[in-house]
Formats: C-alpha cells, sequence, structure tokens
C-alpha cells in the first residue's frame, strides 16, 4: 500500500527534528532548511541519510542539491545562473518552486531555497505517495 | 633517542581505546577502554570528582566508528568527524570502569557515513552518540599527507585491529599493501638510523 502525504511529511519532519535539534512546531511546511532551521552542508547529509532509511529509498545527491550545476563554468556566470542553467535546474529539480529565484537567480542565495515542503515533494514523488 | 621517540610515537598521540575486541569490515566494532587515575586528565578534569571527560568518551566510540569507516577504502579516504547529532550520558564513568565501546555503521556513501556508538559499563549503557563522518572535509587538504601511512598502521596494530578484524565473510582482516609497505621502509630508516648512530657511538669511545 503507497504511503500517504500526510505520512511523507511526518517522517521528513522526524528526519528534521532529528537531525536538526530544532522542535516539531519549527518544522512547517514553508520553513526554509536553511535560513529558518538552520541547516548546515554537513546536515544535508544527515538528512538524506536519515530519508533514506526511513523510506527505504536512495537518494543521489546531485538530486536535492545539484552542485554540479551551481558551479558550472557553462551555467554560472558572474555568481548568477544563466537563463540555460535555471532551465536546466528546472529539470533537475522539479519537485522545488524556483520561480522567486529565477527572477534575481545569485548563487549564493541558492542554498536558502530548499523549504520542507520541497523536501516532502521530492520524497513524494520518489515514493509515489497518494 | 628523542628523534627515534617522536617517530614512533610523537606523531599520532591520540589514542581514546584501549584496544579493539571485534570488528566485522564495514558493519560493526567493539572496542574497550579502561579508566585508570593514573591519568592526568582523570582528576585534573573536575579536582575532587575524578571522571572520564565526557567529550573524550565521544572521541573514543568515533574513533571505533571512524576506524570502521576507514577500513572499507583501506584507510585512502579522509574520514572526518563532521558531526555529533546526538550525544546521551547516562552517568559519569569513573577510575576502575572498563568502557565498552560498540559502533555501528548504519550509512555509507561516496561522501561519507553515519553510525551510532553505545558506551557500556558491564552490561548497563553509558552513554549513546550518534556520528555523521564525511569524506570530503579533508580536500582541501589534497595535496597533504594527513596521516603517514606507517604511523598509521602501527596506531591501528597497537588497538589490535589485525587480531580481531574480520571481512564480511569472516576472513581473517588483513592491512593494505600500500600501508604495509611504507611500514617496512619507515622500519627500514629507523633501523638504518639506529645502526648509524651505534658505529657513531663506537667511534668515539
Amino acid at each position: 500500500m503507497a504511503v500517504t502525504k500526510e505520512e511523507v511529511y511526518k517522517k521528513v519532519q522526524n528526519a528534521l527534528v532529528e537531525a536538526l535539534g530544532v522542535d516539531d512546531d519549527e518544522v512547517t511546511p514553508q520553513a526554509t532548511m536553511v535560513g529558518d532551521l538552520g541547516a548546515e552542508s554537513i546536515d544535508f547529509l544527515d538528512i538524506v541519510f536519515r530519508l533514506e532509511k526511513a523510506f527505504g529509498i536512495e537518494i543521489p545527491r546531485a538530486e536535492l542539491f545539484p552542485e554540479d550545476i551551481l558551479t558550472s563554468s557553462e551555467y554560472v556566470q558572474d555568481g548568477k545562473v544563466t537563463p540555460a542553467g535555471v532551465e536546466e535546474l528546472k529539470k533537475r529539480m522539479p519537485f522545488a518552486d524556483l520561480t522567486k529565484f529565477a527572477s534575481n537567480p545569485v548563487v549564493q542565495d541558492f542554498g536558502n531555497l530548499l523549504t520542507v515542503q520541497d523536501l516532502c515533494n521530492y520524497v513524494n514523488s520518489k515514493v509515489g505517495a497518494a | 633517542m628523542q628523534e627515534r621517540q617522536s617517530r614512533n610515537c610523537g606523531v599520532m598521540r591520540w589514542m581514546w581505546i584501549d584496544r579493539f575486541v571485534e570488528f566485522v569490515r564495514g558493519r560493526r566494532a567493539r572496542a574497550v577502554k579502561n579508566i585508570s587515575l593514573a591519568e592526568t586528565y582523570i582528576d585534573g578534569y573536575l579536582p575532587g570528582f575524578p571522571i572520564m571527560p565526557a567529550p573524550l568518551i565521544i572521541e573514543g566510540l568515533a574513533q571505533t566508528a571512524g576506524l570502521l569507516a576507514g577500513e572499507l577504502s583501506g584507510f585512502r579516504d579522509r574520514v572526518v568527524l563532521a558531526k555529533v547529532s546526538k550525544a546521551v550520558f547516562h552517568f559519569p564513568a569513573r577510575p576502575g570502569d572498563t568502557l565498552e565501546y560498540s559502533a555501528v555503521l548504519e550509512n555509507v556513501d561516496k561522501d561519507g557515513a553515519s553510525a551510532k556508538g553505545v558506551s557500556r559499563v558491564g552490561d548497563v549503557v553509558q552513554a549513546e552518540v550518534e556520528f555523521i563522518f564525511s569524506f570530503h572535509l579533508g580536500d582541501k587538504f589534497a595535496d597533504k599527507v594527513l596521516f603517514d601511512p606507517a604511523d598509521l598502521l602501527r596506531m591501528i596494530r597497537t588497538f589490535g585491529l589485525y587480531d580481531v578484524g574480520v571481512t564480511e565473510t569472516g576472513e581473517p582482516l588483513l592491512p593494505p599493501d600500500y600501508m604495509v609497505e611504507a611500514e617496512s621502509q619507515s622500519n627500514a630508516d629507523l633501523e638504518a638510523r639506529h645502526h648509524g648512530r651505534v658505529q657513531q657511538a663506537t667511534v668515539h669511545t
């Protein structure tokens, strides 16, 4: 039986509480991983491991964190992602809302883009949550 | 003599386990740590209340788990303790206690590993710690040798890892060839230096 989106949310929330030492009520769908929940780069490895275990899935890191695009000389010019790069990001990360980022695609701001809801959307797509 | 001492044990004097008692490649390890009042950090930490400092218990558990992670790549990956996700201490460890550290590797991928560590006195759980190790935090030192392979192998042998270590299928664990070669070369260098000094001393007398 497929898991529900609610179950996914609960498990993602639990993973974030354990990995980041935050309270349940801080983990809201709109909360950003870096800005609101204080995640640092090493925390993402911790979070990925916890999600893989909780859902029995494999998470290629490039799917969640497209560092290759953000450090590519082809897709980044003067600290900003080019229109072609933004298209690549959209293709790679259909679970994330990139509208705001696309209006001023400064690479440095990308880290603070991902929200709890984005993470849930990603897991939903992986486990086929209904 | 001083030079020899520094070559033998001065490079990596950071040993917070006494001996491995179990080591199964990529899966789990157990190590013991005896706590003695003779060790200066025990009575100097909280004068009048001698205990094993909790950070050093974390370090011992991290060495137990970190060597499990490092062994998978023949100790070529630079395994750096990047995060302590959880550390719960149930009671202080005191002189006379023997701590048994057990570590289980939970996840390993190309970027890092996560592990759970438990410290016990007898059958009683004394501390529970979770770790994230990164294999890339050391990349900025990519052009530097962080651990001399001969020194590292000596330390691992001192821990008795190869006395108890087995592979996933139960075969005895062996040190990687490149480390054994480095160790032989280092021993030959020490031998030659020692021999040179003996000759010099003979000439002087």
